[in-house]
């Protein structure tokens, strides 16, 4: 399966510049995103391949664009969908309401 | 100095993680302390410092260097690392004639139970894309700088496979204890973009 994700050999991506004394996480939610996309793996409802999949299926210039960890918590969220534990209206309604309250902790 | 893209950040994503988790605490899915005990475990308790205790091993002892080639995953496990993005490990050996890195070229799979969780640079497109086309100069930018007679081997990490580079012990360095040696490992000599230096130049 081709797609943005498929980068080896590509050209026109610049340097590396590895970040000296890199933290493990950058920011509070890339931790949650990381647990929480372990955390839901564990109820056993798909697999890696699929936690992979889910991330692939990002339109390619949101895949280029996205950290890891967007990528990470957009897969979860499509994956959640389609297994039918969430519905995308109740995410979208949780989303407008945490906005609303100015409130992430 | 590097810059990073996301140095502020994206609200968006963060609200939509917050979402998520208090959907599924209140549905009683995931336990919120749960993910405080894997966010502390792969902040603090996993990490470089395992795979650097298997190569100063392997550099101290001949038979367990040779049972690490032979089955990296069960030679791994003597340490009681295991589990997780460590299924099946192989370990590659760095020598005067063969300098191994490693990459993934079509995500991030990386031996979380000896190195941890991968840098931001190991998941960028960059090194993912120019690793295995490019690597002389991929190195060069991480500083290591290869003798033309040094074959580079490019090893392109699965969901299944993943590696661990077993780099070349520094000269001068027969003195130190199995433990001192394992300070001198760092980080990219696993993955293959850097080398071990000697203590002195190590500071």
């Amino acid at each position: 399966m081709k797609g943005a994700h498929d980068l080896g050999g590509k050209s026109g991506f610049g340097p590396i510049n590895p970040e000296q004394d890199e933290p493990v996480f950058h920011h509070d939610w890339e931790k949650r995103a990381f647990a929480l996309t372990l955390a839901a793996g564990f109820l056993g409802k798909w697999n890696l391949d699929m936690s992979r999949y889910a991330r692939e299926r990002m339109d390619d210039d949101s895949y280029l664009a996205s950290s890891y960890y967007e990528k990470w918590i957009h897969g979860l969220q499509t994956l959640l969908v389609e297994k039918g534990i969430l519905t995308q209206e109740e995410i979208e309604q949780r989303m407008r309401q945490i906005a609303s309250d100015g409130k992430l902790d | 100095m590097s810059e990073h893209k996301h140095a502020h950040p994206p609200k968006q994503e963060e609200i939509r993680v917050k979402a998520l988790e208090s959907l599924l605490v209140e549905k009683g899915l995931v336990d919120p302390l749960a993910l405080d005990k894997l966010v502390d475990v792969y902040e603090h308790r996993v990490g470089p410092q395992n795979g650097a205790k298997v190569v100063a091993r392997a550099w101290c002892d001949p038979a367990y260097q040779a049972r690490l080639l032979e089955d990296a995953t069960a030679a791994i496990a003597e340490f009681g690392f295991e589990g997780r993005q460590g299924e099946d490990m192989i370990a590659l050996e760095n020598t005067p004639s063969v300098h191994n890195m490693v990459v993934c070229t079509l995500c991030s799979c990386y031996p979380w139970p000896v190195l941890g969780l991968p840098p931001v640079w190991y998941k960028s497109p960059p090194y993912r894309a120019r690793a295995v086309s490019e690597p002389r100069s991929v190195l060069e930018e991480f500083g290591v700088k290869l003798e033309k007679h040094v074959e580079v081997r490019v090893w392109d990490s699965t969901a299944e496979v993943r590696y661990l580079v077993i780099p070349m012990r520094p000269e001068g360095t027969e003195h130190l204890s199995e433990v001192q040696l394992a300070g001198l490992v760092t980080r990219d000599s696993m993955i293959g973009t850097g080398i071990v230096k000697p203590p002195e130049s190590a500071q």
